[in-house]
C-alpha cells in the first residue's frame, strides 16, 4: 500500500487575513485529500500509533476505511474509542503521539493522522451520523464533576455501559477548557465543541451547570443515599481540572493591565468578549506581553493580536525547549508574532495612574539540564532591559483548586495540590475517582481524556463490586 | 435558568430580588456571594447574598443600577428568569465557625454603606438569633436612599442611621459617628465589620485601627468566573497577593491596600461606561427601567 505521495497538509486561512478575524486557521481536509493522505499509511502489523494514542484509538483502520471512502465506517471505528474526533483533531500533540510513532516519520513525514482524525469528525457532524449505541439501564447513578475533557470522556464510557450519568459544570457552559481556554479560531465553540458535547446528551447523559462542587454541593451529598438527604450516586468522578493561574511574584504584578491567561482567554473565549455583541469587556493595549511558552501562551498571544494588539511572547529558554504544540508556534510566527526567546521578566512597571506602561527583562542563557531533563536557563549579568507594553499576560500555568480536596473528608492531595490517583483513578476515598488536571496539573486534553476513561473502566468495575457486595448481604 | 420569584424597589436605583435557586439556598452561609448572569449574551457579576431561605428555596440580591448589567437586571420583573445564578461562593464568614458561647461573649458593631446594608443583614441576623449582641450602622448620602432599615432594626440590638445631608439620623459620615459612639458615648465593641464601596471601607478601616477594633472587611472586587480560575480580584491583604473569590470575600480591613483594589476596580471604567450608555440608549424605551440619581456626585472618582 506504500506510495511515494508527500504529506498532504490542509489548506489555511492567509496568516495576515486571519490574524485580524476569530475564522478558524486550518480549513481541513476535503473528502479527496482525505482519501490521498489516507492512502499514504502503510497499515504497518505492529500499529505503533495505536500505542502512543492515550485513548487507543483504532488509528490504521479508521485510516483504511478513510481511504476506501468509508466515511461513516470510520468515524464508527473512532467513536468506539473517542468521542471528541473534531475536538482531538484540532488540539492533540500528534507530533510527540501517534503521528510521532508513526513508521513512515522515520525516513520521511508522517501520515496527517490529526487532519484525518479531524476530518472523519467534522463529516460524522455534518452529516449527523452519530448512532449512540448503549447498554440497557443498570440502574446505577455516577456523578461526574467538571464537564471537560476527562470528564466528558469518563461519562461517555459510563452512559454506553448503562449507567445513568450526571455531570455537573460550575460554569455556565459545558466544556470546560474547550469552551474557556481554546480559542475560536483553532477550535470553533458552536460548530464543534457544542455539537461534540451533544452526543453526550444523545447518550442519555445529564449536564447541570452552574453547580460547583464544593460550595453548591459536596462530594459526601452526592454519595449519601436518598434516605440520608443526598442524590445517590454511586460513584463520583473529579474532573474539575487545573484552574488556578500561577503568577510570577514579581513586582508591579498587580498593576491595571495585567491579568493572567486564564482571565485574558476566559473573557474571549467563554464570554465571548471578542465578538461586539457581548457585555463582558476585555482590555487590549497597543501592545501585549505574553509570559510563558505553551499553548495557552500562544492561545493569549494570539488572540491579543487578533483583537488589534501588537503581540509579543517571551520566554525564558531558547525556542527548542517552547512547550507548545510545534503547529501552534509556526501558526503564531505566520501571523506576525514576535518571539523574545531567552527573556525573563524581573519587574513589570507602571505609570503615575498604576497602569502597565513596561516590562523589565533579563537576558538569560542556558545551563546544566535540570530535573526535567530541560536545559535550565540562568540570568545573564547586567543585560537588564525594557520591553514597552500596556498590557501583560501570565501564562505560566495553573494549579488545582483545592476547593473539592478541602471540602471533601479523606481526599488525599500531593504537595502540588493534585489529587492523589492510582492509574484507574481510585483517590484515597472509596467511590471517588479523579483523573486529568485535578490529577496531574496542568497537561492536554487528549490525557485527560485518557485518563477519564481509565476512570470509567475502574468505576464500572468498582460498582460491579458493591453489587456482589450486596449479593452477599 | 433562575427564575425571579419577587422584586421589590427598594429606592429609584436599588433593587431586590429573590431568585428561585434552591440548591444555592441550601448551602448558603453568611458572607457569601454569587455569581450572576443575566442573559446568552451577558457578563457575570459578583453579587453579595442579601438573605436565603433554604426551606423557600429563594435566594435574595440587592442591586444598584450602575452600569450595563445592573440596568439590565433590574429592569426585570417578577416571574422572568436569569440565565445563571450560581453560588454559594466565596468563604463564609469567619464567626460561622466560632463556638457560640464565645460569640455570645462579644460585641458585634457592622458598619454598612448603601448597598452594604443588604449583604450586612444575613450576618447581623444569623448573630442575632444566636443570641450575640450586634449593632449596625447604616450610612447613605441622604435619607432616600437607606435600605434594609426596618428589617435590620428588627435583627439587631441598636440601629443607627447617619447621611451625609443629614436628613436622617446622625449628620455625618459613618467614620464619624463610629468614633462618637465609642469615643463619646464609650460604647464597646470587641469586632467590627464593614461592608460598602471601597472608600467608605478604607476609612472605616482607619478609623477602627485609630480605635484598635478588630474589623473584617467585605471587597467587592471585579470578577469573571467567581471560582478562582481567572485571578481579576487580586488583592493585596498583608503584603500578599490573594484572590476574592475563593480566599475572601472578607478579610482583616486593617491588612487590606484598599488604594490598590480602588485602582483595581478602575480597570474597565472606559468598557463599562460605553456599554452603560449603549444599554440606557436601548432600554430609555422601557418605562420601568431605574436609572441612577442624576444628582449623584460621585467622591471616588468615578465620574473624573
Amino acid at each position: 500500500m506504500a506510495n511515494k505521495i508527500a504529506r498532504l497538509n490542509a489548506r489555511e486561512q492567509d496568516p495576515t487575513l486571519r490574524a485580524q478575524n476569530f475564522e478558524e486557521v486550518s480549513y481541513g481536509f476535503t473528502a479527496d485529500e482525505a482519501r490521498l493522505e489516507a492512502s499514504r499509511c502503510l497499515q504497518c502489523k505492529h500499529r505503533p500509533c495505536v500505542g502512543a494514542c492515550p485513548v487507543s484509538i483504532q488509528i490504521p483502520d479508521f485510516i483504511a476505511e478513510v481511504r476506501d471512502g468509508e466515511f461513516t465506517k470510520a468515524a464508527d471505528t473512532i467513536a468506539r474509542d473517542s468521542l471528541l474526533p473534531s475536538v482531538c483533531g484540532r488540539v492533540c500533540p500528534q507530533e510527540s503521539q501517534c503521528e510521532g510513532s508513526c513508521v513512515l516519520g522515520i525516513k520521511g513525514l508522517p501520515v496527517n493522522i490529526g487532519k484525518l482524525e479531524r476530518f472523519v469528525g467534522d463529516t460524522a457532524l455534518a452529516e449527523n451520523s452519530f448512532k449512540p449505541v448503549k447498554a440497557a439501564p443498570n440502574g446505577r447513578k455516577v456523578a461526574i464533576i467538571g464537564s471537560g475533557p476527562a470528564g466528558l470522556a469518563c461519562a461517555a464510557d459510563l452512559a454506553v455501559k448503562g449507567y445513568g450519568v450526571k455531570m455537573f459544570e460550575a460554569l455556565h457552559k459545558p466544556g470546560g477548557v474547550l469552551v474557556y481556554g481554546i480559542p475560536e479560531f483553532r477550535l470553533p465553540k458552536d460548530k464543534i465543541v457544542a455539537r461534540e458535547i451533544a452526543k453526550l446528551s444523545a447518550l442519555g447523559v445529564e449536564i447541570e451547570t452552574d453547580v460547583v462542587v464544593g460550595r453548591t454541593i459536596t462530594i459526601d451529598s452526592l454519595l449519601d443515599s436518598t434516605e440520608q438527604g443526598g442524590e445517590g450516586f454511586s460513584a463520583v468522578f473529579v474532573g474539575s481540572g487545573a484552574g488556578l493561574p500561577y503568577f510570577m511574584g514579581i513586582g508591579g504584578e498587580n498593576l491595571n493591565g495585567v491579568v493572567s491567561a486564564n482571565e485574558f482567554l476566559t473573557r474571549a473565549n467563554l464570554m465571548k468578549a471578542y465578538d461586539g455583541g457581548h457585555d463582558t469587556p476585555i482590555f487590549v493595549g497597543k501592545r501585549t506581553v505574553v509570559v510563558g511558552g505553551g499553548n495557552v501562551a500562544m492561545d493569549a498571544v494570539r488572540t491579543a493580536k487578533r483583537l488589534g494588539s501588537d503581540a509579543f511572547i517571551v520566554y525564558r529558554r531558547s525556542e527548542a525547549e517552547l512547550p507548545a504544540r510545534v503547529e501552534e508556534v509556526h501558526h503564531a510566527k505566520e501571523e506576525g508574532i514576535e518571539f523574545r526567546m531567552l527573556t525573563n521578566p524581573v519587574e513589570i512597571l507602571g505609570d503615575e495612574a498604576g497602569r502597565v506602561r513596561a516590562v523589565r527583562c533579563v537576558k538569560m542563557e542556558l545551563g546544566e539540564p535540570d530535573a526535567s531533563g530541560r536545559r535550565s536557563p540562568v540570568e545573564v549579568a547586567g543585560s537588564e532591559f525594557e520591553i514597552e507594553c500596556e498590557a501583560v499576560i501570565m501564562a505560566l500555568g495553573t494549579s488545582p483548586n483545592p476547593l473539592i480536596a478541602s471540602t471533601t473528608p479523606g481526599l488525599e492531595t500531593n504537595r502540588r495540590g493534585g489529587l492523589i490517583a492510582t492509574e484507574g483513578g481510585a483517590t484515597s476515598r472509596a467511590g471517588v475517582f479523579a483523573g486529568g488536571d485535578a490529577v496531574t496539573g496542568a497537561a492536554t486534553v487528549i490525557l485527560a481524556m485518557g485518563a477519564g476513561r481509565k476512570a470509567a473502566v475502574a468505576i464500572d468495575e468498582y460498582v460491579a463490586g458493591l453489587e456482589r457486595f450486596f449479593w452477599f448481604e | 435558568m433562575f427564575r425571579i420569584v419577587e422584586k421589590q424597589q427598594l429606592t429609584p436605583d436599588t433593587v431586590l430580588m429573590r431568585i428561585a435557586a434552591p440548591r444555592v439556598a441550601k448551602a448558603a452561609r453568611p458572607g457569601q456571594f454569587v455569581m450572576v448572569r443575566v442573559d446568552e449574551k451577558g457578563e457575570r457579576i459578583p453579587l453579595t447574598i442579601a438573605d436565603y431561605s433554604a426551606e423557600e428555596g429563594w435566594v435574595a440580591i440587592v442591586t444598584q443600577t450602575v452600569g450595563a448589567t445592573s440596568l439590565k437586571l433590574n429592569s426585570l420583573a417578577a416571574g422572568d428568569a436569569i440565565a445563571d445564578f450560581t453560588g454559594p461562593l466565596g468563604r463564609p464568614s469567619d464567626f460561622v465557625t466560632v463556638a457560640e458561647d464565645e460569640l455570645r461573649a462579644k460585641r458585634f458593631l457592622f458598619i454598612a454603606g448603601g448597598v452594604g446594608a443588604a449583604p450586612v443583614y444575613p450576618q447581623v441576623k444569623w448573630l442575632h438569633e444566636r443570641g450575640v449582641r450586634v449593632d449596625v450602622i447604616i450610612g447613605a448620602r441622604n435619607a432616600s436612599l437607606l435600605i434594609f432599615t426596618d428589617q435590620m432594626r428588627a435583627a439587631c440590638d441598636n440601629l443607627y442611621i447617619a447621611t451625609d445631608d443629614g436628613s436622617a439620623g446622625f449628620h455625618g459620615m459613618v467614620t464619624s459617628l463610629v468614633k462618637e459612639l465609642v469615643e463619646v458615648r464609650g460604647e464597646k465593641y470587641d469586632e467590627a465589620v464593614t461592608i460598602g464601596p471601597m472608600v467608605m471601607m478604607k476609612f472605616t478601616a482607619m478609623t477602627t485601627a485609630e480605635l484598635k477594633i478588630p474589623t473584617i472587611a467585605s471587597l467587592n472586587t471585579l470578577m469573571v468566573d467567581g471560582t478562582g480560575m481567572c485571578g481579576a480580584c487580586r488583592v493585596t491583604v498583608g503584603g500578599k497577593t490573594v484572590f476574592a473569590c475563593v480566599d475572601g470575600p472578607e478579610f482583616d480591613a486593617h491588612q487590606v491596600d484598599f488604594d490598590e483594589a480602588m485602582r483595581r476596580q478602575t480597570m474597565y471604567r472606559t468598557e463599562e461606561k460605553q456599554a452603560y450608555d449603549r444599554a440606557k440608549e436601548g432600554a430609555s424605551a422601557s418605562a420601568s427601567v431605574s436609572a441612577p440619581a442624576s444628582d449623584h456626585k460621585c467622591k471616588i472618582g468615578r465620574d473624573e
